[in-house]
């Protein structure tokens, strides 16, 4: 545990007045540990590596970490992350946004972004609600669920992020959650090293503003259902249509082999400049 | 000794506005182009697309819409490079929340607006001059902003140079207004040799990492700026910061960033303030124009003298800053000013602010999606 710490600690900015902006019980930090974990155990150098983030809780989490750190607009963080994989593909983009952040009002660049398979990690922090305005609905809140904004209940359907990038053509799409963070690590070694666009959808509780307003009682509760409910691929196979319907399934849903945009881009630009 | 030798080395071409635009972007140093087709702004995407994979890191990309446009300019500029996006009315107001991004943590880049009439989607392929105070205040909160605005093909060029030098110098978004009169006019220009063009770039940093700060404070009001993946680690936010970058609202610090922002483009005034001066020596009546107007009020000034009436032409090729002090000089010497402009009276308002009662002003505005005639004008100067 203590060594864990200290490569966390490697990482973080010790100039920046913490404590952090996360709630107690949030999943963000887990993520953030996780990201950290991966990134040394892929040996990539901080310089090369560059977090850009949207708006809401996820878009606080590049500020702690000793990295190119970009914190952008809302909804907005793949246009930034695609100028910069475009301009300098030596760099390794891990854009983090939230369920709302990339696909509410950043869907239509989350969607283009998958299509044209720009290289660049995306990872989706879906906490089902709008954490930092205050418990608002989203567009992956459930249906039938509470929030500020639904006070009698969600009556729209909800996103499956997931499926959504994989019919957008992202080339490396995976699910997991904050309770596997040991998977959640490889995952994003993964994804990060991928060619084309990858997604990992990575469900983290929020229960200050989720949880209280829909019977878990306490975040223990949150992440115990968190747990029972999604179940590996394999497993979920298995499962009947009716237990289907309430498990969200992890694990890895797409990976193609591919090219990322930008190195289509160079390949055209060295042929008409008659490079090799 | 050499640069005079080499002074010949000049190309005529024949080109729209819209070309001599990307002309003066490729001279500048521009590698990066990101945007989404608007008329009457195509021109420039298209031949972007074709000219920039031919260069060295060249990169040209239709986004998904005009705030991807912008948003990847800004991730481009970040990463070193020179980078610029165009649109018209409708794409300009949905790119304005990442303008003030920009204006705030001080990002440079070229954003070319061909102003057609509107509002919404009005009429796209008729002009307009009716973006001008959306240039200068479009985005939320109190920012500067340097507005550009060319009238002919060769400033088209020229100012597109200038506008990427004014970015890199001050770290800041620099807007170039067009309309779609100038954008759409294919006349002959001349490529200049790009030895006898003063090229800008931003200032790097040269100091170890540990030492840098992305927002100091110093005489110049400017930071270096280092490309993403330098070694220099730092942080970009939206938010209000403090010298390193992190977010802050402590008041001290947040009025400091604000103030710092607005003396870093007004302590430079007269290097950013650009008019041209036709017959102004001796006039007494003064017409103040920009774009495509100002080429039918030169005409308007020649035709005046010719009836005895000493006026004169004060062109403004920079609208913001405003360039009060040429103006003011115009409104001390002449008895009327006649500012003629295709909207309902955008740069009026600014020449009236500053007036004090010292001139007559003669608004003549025009918004039906037609130029406003040297005859116009004219009979502005003579009638009153």
């Amino acid at each position: 545990m203590a060594k864990v710490t200290q490569l966390i600690h490697n990482y973080l900015r010790h100039s920046k007045r913490f404590p952090h902006v996360f709630c107690p019980g949030c999943g963000h930090g887990i993520v953030l540990g996780s990201l950290i974990r991966s990134i040394d155990s892929m040996g990539l150098a901080k310089d090369d590596v560059v977090l850009v983030a949207g708006i809401g809780c996820s878009g606080r989490i590049p500020v702690y970490v000793d990295f190119n750190t970009i914190h952008t607009t809302h909804g907005r963080a793949l246009t930034f992350a695609t100028g910069i994989k475009l301009a300098n593909p030596r760099l390794k983009v891990i854009v983090v946004m939230g369920d709302g952040d990339a696909l509410s009002i950043g869907g239509n660049h989350l969607i283009h972004a998958a299509r044209r398979n720009i290289g660049v990690t995306a990872l989706v922090l879906n906490n089902h609600i709008y954490g930092m305005t205050g418990g608002q609905s989203s567009c992956t809140t459930p249906t039938g669920s509470f929030s500020t904004t639904t006070p009698f209940g969600q009556l729209e359907d909800e996103f499956d992020i997931s499926r959504v990038a994989k019919v957008c053509g992202a080339s490396f799409v995976a699910r997991t959650t904050v309770m596997q963070a040991s998977a959640m690590d490889s995952l994003i070694s993964e994804a990060v090293m991928h060619p084309g666009f990858g997604l990992v959808e990575i469900l983290s509780p929020c229960h200050t503003q989720y949880g209280r307003k829909n019977r878990f009682k306490t975040c223990v509760d949150m992440y115990k259902w968190l747990q029972k409910s999604s179940p590996p691929l394999e497993k979920y196979r298995e499962l009947t249509p009716e237990k289907q319907e309430k498990a969200i399934a992890t694990g890895i849903f797409e990976k193609k082999d591919c090219e990322g945009l930008e190195e289509k881009y160079a390949r055209m630009r060295r042929n008409l400049r008659g490079e090799r | 000794m050499a640069a005079r030798s080499r002074r010949n080395k000049t190309t005529e071409i024949f080109a729209l506005g819209n070309e001599a635009v990307v002309e003066g972007a490729l001279i500048a140093g521009g590698t990066f182009y990101a945007g989404y087709p608007i008329t009457p702004s195509t021109e420039i995407a298209e031949e972007m697309s074709s000219r920039l994979p031919h260069l060295r890191g060249g990169v040209f990309i239709q986004m998904e819409d005009e705030i991807a446009g912008l948003g990847a300019v800004i991730g481009a500029s970040l990463a070193g490079r020179k980078a610029m996006t165009a649109t018209s009315g409708p794409g300009f107001s949905l790119m304005q929340e990442h303008i003030g991004y920009a204006c705030i943590t001080e990002v440079p880049l070229v954003l070319v607006n061909v102003m057609r009439a509107g509002p919404s989607t009005g009429m796209p392929t008729n002009p307009a001059q009716a973006d001008v105070q959306q240039a200068r205040w479009g985005t939320h909160g109190d920012h500067p902003i340097i507005v550009l605005s060319a009238s002919d093909v060769q400033e088209c060029l020229r100012l597109t140079v200038t506008a990427f030098n004014y970015a890199e110098k001050y770290r800041t978004p620099v807007i170039l207004l067009l309309d779609e009169v100038t954008a759409h006019t294919r006349e002959k220009i001349s490529l200049p040799d790009p030895e006898d063009i003063n090229i800008y770039s931003r200032l790097t940093p040269s100091m170890p990492p540990e030492w840098y700060m992305p927002y100091e404070d110093n005489m110049r009001g400017v930071a270096a700026m280092p490309p993403l993946g330098a070694g220099y680690r730092y942080h970009v936010t939206g938010l209000i910061h403090d010298d390193h970058g992190y977010p802050t609202s402590k008041p001290r610090e947040v009025e400091h960033i604000m103030h710092r922002l607005f003396r870093k483009i007004d302590q430079f005034f007269y290097d950013i303030q650009i008019v041209d001066e036709t017959q102004c020596e001796d006039a007494e009546t003064c017409i103040i124009a920009y774009g495509c107007v100002a080429r039918s009020a030169e005409l308007a000034v020649q035709q005046a003298r010719e009836r005895g009436v000493r006026a004169g032409l004060l062109k403004l090729k920079t609208l913001f800053p405003f360039p009060r002090p040429a103006v003011e000089k115009m409104l001390r010497q002449c008895s009327s000013v006649v500012v003629p402009e295709m909207n309902m009276g955008q740069m009026s308002r600014e020449i009236k602010r500053v007036n004090n009662g010292q001139s007559k002003i003669l608004t003549l505005n025009r918004v039906d999606g037609q130029i406003i005639t040297p005859g116009q004008i004219l009979s502005k100067i003579l009638k009153g």
